[in-house]
């Protein structure tokens, strides 16, 4: 049998698999506005087909649980010895219980400066309906992310946020679980006009499998900030897209924490096509025991002056894998980019694995792009030295952990969020469960 | 109060003898120095005593007020009341210097069966110790010895042996990378803590440091011994001879 034979019927093999796949998909109420991007997109996937370990970008994550047709129950991770994440800070609390919206358990959706509405709500007409899609379709390219193609076309539940001015309330959406076997499809999107801003909150175990898109479209100078925390739910299963196009001197942040879960795949795709946009993705990961966490972050510079960072660190114990693919691309015209990109974990013992591929594809002759990913342990001279001033030395290695997180912690601007996130990272330390 | 007889100890890794039954005896109020050329086996004697990894003890003991030290954890020293100054502090990112210094006192205070102190008190206490040492508030914020230049590392180490008040002090090199006004500002620090209840071991290549810091007893560490023993006058010669004549004396 010829290669280029072989090659197609692995093709065939493949879309038949995502035929298969989309047949079964229930039947999704929809708004009437979303139907053509939702349509749209499944025919994306059915071209497309769905992700194989054997596909170069899922060649450190096994991608078979997340596309899998049936969910594994997932028991319910209940906490109790911990205050609720972010009180005391004023937000707009919007709860989803296994993906579905919980008016009861939510605020008022009241607010100047910006309209917020959900996908599941009928309309005939949206404002997101020249948004919805379509950033996760041009994220398509260069390489195939079918899993949010798939998201596109089922997610039933989401917030639909348009922005016109500078919002300090940060919008807070809570996942909470009751089902084990809840598989949860939940597509966010935001579109910032020039000039506004919005601080994004996501935490709270989403469902025994879920899958998250945001897309966010940032006009000339807009601010978003985006923090999310994925904690402590062990048999956590899900996938992440953040979709982000950015227009001329646009600013994002988006940091995520997490905490031990057996599968979780968080997909950056940034585009800066304005003059001077900058985007920083930043991630904090803990994993002891059964965990695998994949951060796979593409960024493409499109326009000049821009300025890009990316900062990972994963802290393995117990077996924990970690797995970091993160790619800086800059076009031609992307002249005075200023990129910059850190992986690093931090074994704790021996058993632990970290997978790490950067890239750089540069196109333009006037840039300033750095990367680098190391893979260390506790440092003994520094563990020494805290011993030495009497500090007990699990106590000691948890102080050397927060450290060794802080350029990560530090992308974080709020004070008062960064505070929260601080405490509960020391409070996770301690118990390390 | 320090104690130690007969130490022998050799590199973990290596079959290598450093220390070859160095004794050594300080009571509590004094100040001992102890001088020596590159290599003699200041420093070891120094993390020996500290609990530093990688050595191994052959033979011989070091006490502490009648504590066996060699067999305590590193914390455990700090809780009995051993301090070393750094040679090199270490630069930690990310941790607050306050912090560093809060859980360092309460650990120690925890060890000993004592109330922590609240932060309130802490920063009170903190405050006034640093205005000796001329730290601000800047410093105290900044994270644990990051972007401090020599000088100001070696004060931290001075605010920290001022704030966890350690019986027995060591100070390797501490004059290392000071310039004469940062040498007597950290002088000043480490004489402002002199007291009948504490003594001081003070380790330099140099006698200028001896100028500031006033030792009642100077040794000679040559080959992993004390080959000499005098009092502040025997630093003097050293700055004027070098270690040749002393040392030509010594059977190897």
């Amino acid at each position: 049998m010829s290669a280029v034979s072989f090659r197609a019927q692995r093709l065939a093999t493949r879309l038949a698999v995502a035929a298969r796949r989309i047949a079964e998909l229930p039947d999704c109420e929809t708004p009437a506005w979303a139907a053509p991007a939702r349509d749209a997109a499944l025919a994306r996937l059915a071209a497309l087909g769905l992700p194989e370990k054997r596909d170069e970008y899922w060649r450190y994550t096994d991608p078979d649980r997340l596309t899998a047709s049936d969910v594994r129950p997932a028991e319910v991770f209940r906490i109790t010895d911990e205050r609720p994440m972010y009180e005391g800070i004023d937000r707009l609390r919007l709860v989803f219980v296994d993906g579905v919206f919980d008016p009861a358990q939510s605020d008022p959706i009241a607010g100047e400066g910006f309209e917020l509405s959900r996908l599941s709500e009928a309309a005939q007409i949206h404002w997101a309906a020249d948004l919805f899609g379509t950033l996760e379709a041009a994220g398509q390219s260069p390489v195939p992310r079918p899993l949010a193609a798939l998201n596109t076309a089922t997610a039933r539940e989401g917030v639909l946020i348009r922005v016109t001015g500078r919002v300090t309330r940060p919008v807070s959406l809570i996942y909470r679980r009751e089902s084990e076997t809840a598989d949860v499809a939940l597509h966010h999107v935001l579109r910032l006009e020039p000039g506004a801003e919005l601080t994004l909150l996501e935490n709270g175990p989403v469902g025994a499998r879920s899958s998250i898109v945001i897309e966010a479209e940032l006009g000339d100078g807009a601010q978003l900030h985006h923090v999310r925390t994925m904690g402590r739910d062990h048999q956590r299963k899900g996938i992440t897209h953040l979709f982000a196009r950015l227009g001329a001197g646009a600013r994002m942040k988006s940091f995520t924490l997490s905490m031990n879960g057996r599968l979780v795949r968080n997909e950056v795709m940034v585009w800066l096509t304005g003059e001077g946009a900058v985007a920083h993705v930043a991630g904090a990961a803990l994993g002891d025991g059964v965990f695998h966490h994949d951060d796979t972050v593409f960024i493409h510079h499109q326009a000049p002056g821009c300025e890009s960072r990316q900062v990972f660190k994963k802290v393995l114990h117990h077996g924990a894998i970690g797995v970091f693919q993160g790619k800086i691309l800059v076009d031609a015209v992307a002249q005075k980019t200023d990129g910059y990109q850190i992986s690093q974990s931090l074994m704790l013992d021996d058993d632990c694995q970290f997978l790490a591929k950067p890239e750089l594809e540069i196109y333009a002759d006037d840039v300033k792009c750095s990367h680098g990913s190391t893979s260390g342990e506790i440092d003994r001279t520094h563990l020494f030295y805290l011993r030495s001033r009497g500090i007990p030395e699990d106590e000691a290695k948890r102080l050397l952990v927060l450290s060794f997180l802080a350029e990560a912690l530090a992308e974080i601007d709020r004070p008062d969020i960064a505070e929260d996130m601080h405490l509960r990272l020391r409070r996770w330390l301690g118990k390390r469960s | 109060m320090l104690e130690i007889n007969n130490l022998h100890v050799k590199l973990e890794s290596e079959d290598k003898a450093i220390l070859k039954g160095l004794s050594l005896s300080i009571e509590a109020g004094s100040v001992h120095a102890i001088m020596g050329p590159n290599g003699s086996g200041k420093s070891t004697l120094s993390y020996v005593l500290a609990g530093r990894e990688g050595y191994e003890v052959t033979e011989g003991s070091a006490t502490l007020d009648g504590t066996d030290l060699l067999g305590m954890e590193p914390e455990e020293r700090a809780a009995h009341g051993l301090f070393l100054a750094f040679q090199y502090p270490v630069e930690i990112p990310g941790v607050g210097n306050m912090t560093f210094l809060r859980t360092a006192l309460n650990a120690q205070r925890k060890a000993r069966g004592e109330a922590e102190v609240s932060s309130g008190d802490f920063l009170k206490l903190v405050r006034a110790k640093a205005k000796d040492l001329k730290i601000d508030a800047e410093m105290l914020k900044r994270p644990v010895n990051v972007g401090f230049s020599g000088g100001e590392k070696k004060r931290n180490e001075i605010l920290q042996m001022a704030l966890l008040e350690p019986k027995m002090c060591i100070l390797d090199e501490t004059d290392s990378g000071l310039d004469v006004d940062a040498m007597k500002l950290v002088s000043d620090g480490v004489n402002a803590l002199r007291d009948a209840g504490r003594a001081f071991l003070v380790i330099t290549h140099y006698q200028r440091l001896l100028d500031h810091i006033r030792p009642d007893v100077v040794h000679i560490l040559a080959g992993g011994r004390i080959v000499q023993t005098g009092g502040p006058e025997l630093a003097l010669e050293v700055e004027r001879n070098g270690y040749a004549d002393i040392l030509a004396g010594v059977p190897a």
